[in-house]
């Protein structure tokens, strides 16, 4: 749905089996991919420990200590309400990437699902199905975004809903691309005149040799779906207060930019790190299933 | 001469089932709304005279059929639609906002060439050195980046701390306007930088390997020379159709942006919408907003058509 380009990724399926090191230890060797584990990692065991880490619950109002910078009592200072910022960060990431993970599954299984179907079947399920990517495609995805949750209502809910009509196009496409290569090999065809039915032809040779990419995707995809809980946050109509969420902590921070920047800037950081590490997994994965 | 009207005919009528694929989209994004839309707008204490008078308002009453029909026949005549909190038809609405959102779309755009061109050519030529591995971070770090963090760190840094620019608003002349629209525009250009960056550095790496490279260096001419006039000519070429292929992300995150520097675009129009539960209002800015992206990327892949021969003649 979003950012349409290639990014690097080997269009050639993983047909090449040949003799490899194992899957792990190649995950081991690639730099990239252990430093992108370890920041993810870092984030989300700092989001889940929260209520063990922070001395003040995220809600917990201070009326008299409002708008303080950072202090012993405070690490990252209050905002408006005396809440600490500090405690808001962690437990926002709770929420924040719990949907973050959660929102890409189904677009990711349908997408991928539906893409090789198209792909391999061809014909009146290829038509619709790509004519349909090329509509939704069509849309800005925020605005798409934006009229569906005003539709469904805002909310977590919400953001699950818009996410799983409007991002499986992704998958849709490039899985299709996948399969169409992938069809043509001579082991799929000899398992086609060895009998085997088509659903056992799509689930054992299809499906294995053209998901690697999906994977890869799935992790930049995070990324954005992450990026857009915290947009319609920022927005209001994503995660509602009061629980905490790094879009609306910011958007309620801005109001403060010239006398207490830190209430906006600092809820941008764990996006920043989640978004890096995530990436730099994306890339390490690409290294590691790319064929020898 | 044939050949180029052929691909621009063959182009323009694919795009026309997508058209009408985003008015189907759009018009069932409004007309399947759980529960009644007609009631949800004049709330629970309206009598149900009032509430089949809205409804026949929004077009809502009869068959689905029935109201594509309606809707279809309405849209023919120009008409979107009339704002419930406006009282206006949508069309003057948009109208009135096109503008704004216009020019930040060019001007991001302008952007995007401007900055993705020179620092991916730098990368690839300093390929594995310091300048590449700097570059490379960017789209590391830029991806994760939401637009509206960013564009209240140049608030911030910009407008806050150094007064170069407003912190929001459009202003009264055209010099007010452009200086309100440059860190939107950048904003809003940094969304798609970063994925732009990474693809242009691999099209200019392909690009250096290319024999008329080689002819042009064994001619004898400075390194600048074959860095502008081959090089990047010819890398110009996939960065317009990559920004084509991005500009729905681009349009799509001026709703952001606008929001964030106050400006009074269609994003914002459409936000304001929202939260007035305007429905025909959010239902033309949505329509108006996918159709621009449709008529952007025709004539993107027309531009790269009339650069690169190569796509027209197959």
């Amino acid at each position: 749905m979003r950012l349409l380009a290639v990014s690097g990724l080997d269009v050639q399926p993983d047909v090449a089996a040949g003799r490899r090191r194992p899957f792990v230890r190649r995950a081991f060797s690639s730099r990239s991919l252990l430093a992108g584990l370890c920041i993810v990692a870092s984030v989300t065991t700092l989001a889940a420990l929260a209520p063990v880490i922070v001395r003040y619950g995220p809600n917990q109002q201070n009326p008299f200590h409002g708008m303080e910078g950072p202090s012993a009592a405070h690490w990252l200072g209050t905002d408006e309400l005396g809440r600490d910022v500090w405690s808001r960060v962690l437990y926002a990431g709770r929420t924040d990437l719990v949907v973050g993970f959660l929102a890409v599954l189904f677009p990711f299984g349908f997408g991928t699902l539906l893409g090789i179907a198209a792909g391999y079947f061809g014909g009146v399920v290829e038509t619709v199905t790509m004519r349909l990517v090329d509509v939704i495609i069509a849309f800005p995805f925020y605005v798409l975004v934006v009229a569906l949750v005003f539709i469904i209502g805002p909310g977590i809910r919400g953001i699950y809903i818009a996410i799983a009509l409007t991002d499986w196009v992704v998958y849709a496409r490039m899985a299709r691309t996948q399969a169409l290569v992938v069809r043509e090999l001579d082991w799929v065809t000899a398992a086609r005149s060895g009998g085997l039915s088509h659903a056992r032809v799509l689930w054992r040779h299809i499906l294995p040799n053209t998901i690697s990419q999906a994977i890869v995707y799935v992790m930049s995809d995070i990324v954005y779906v992450l990026l857009a809980v915290v947009t319609l946050g920022y927005l209001g109509l994503g995660i509602q207060p009061p629980t905490p969420d790094w879009g609306s902590m910011i958007s309620d921070g801005q109001s403060f930019l010239s006398t207490n920047l830190w209430i906006s800037t600092i809820p941008g950081i764990p996006i920043v790190l989640t978004g890096l590490g995530l990436s730099l997994v994306a890339d390490g994965l690409t290294d590691v299933l790319r064929p020898p | 001469m044939r050949k180029t009207w052929r691909y621009a005919v063959t182009r323009l009528a694919h795009s026309v089932p997508v058209v009408f694929g985003v008015t189907i989209v759009t018009f069932l994004l409004l007309h399947l709304i759980p529960g009644d839309p007609a009631r949800k707008l004049v709330g629970p204490h309206a009598g149900p005279a009032a509430v089949a008078a809205v409804r026949r308002q929004l077009g809502l009453d009869g068959s689905l059929v029935n109201q594509f029909g309606v809707f279809l026949s309405r849209l023919a005549h120009g008409d979107t639609g009339r704002s419930f909190f406006y009282g206006v038809s949508t069309r003057s609405l948009v109208i009135s906002r096109l503008s704004v959102t216009a020019a930040l779309v060019g001007l991001a755009a302008l952007f995007c060439v401007i900055l993705t061109l020179p620092l991916a050519t730098l990368a690839a030529v300093h390929k594995d050195r310091l300048a590449d591995h700097a570059i490379r971070v960017i789209p590391l770090v830029g991806l994760g980046m939401p637009a509206f963090w960013i564009g209240i760190l140049f608030i911030i840094v910009f407008s806050v701390n150094l007064g170069w620019f407003p912190v929001g608003g459009w202003g009264v002349t055209l010099g007010d306007h452009l200086r309100a629209l440059v860190l939107p525009a950048l904003t809003a250009a940094l969304g798609i930088i970063p994925l732009l960056i990474r693809s242009l550095r691999a099209g200019v790496l392909d690009v250096l390997k290319a024999d008329f490279v080689a002819t042009a260096r064994a001619k004898g001419l400075r390194e600048m020379r074959v860095l502008f006039r081959h090089v990047t000519r010819n890398a110009l070429i996939p960065t317009v159709a990559l920004l084509g292929l991005n500009i729905a992300y681009l349009i799509g995150s001026t709703v952001i942006v606008e929001r964030v520097f106050d400006l009074n675009g269609l994003g914002s129009l459409m936000l304001d919408a929202v939260g007035n539960r305007d429905f025909p209002v959010v239902e033309g800015v949505t329509l108006v907003f996918a159709v621009a992206v449709v008529a952007l990327n025709l004539f993107t892949d027309l531009v790269s058509a009339q650069l690169d021969p190569r796509i027209r003649l197959g």
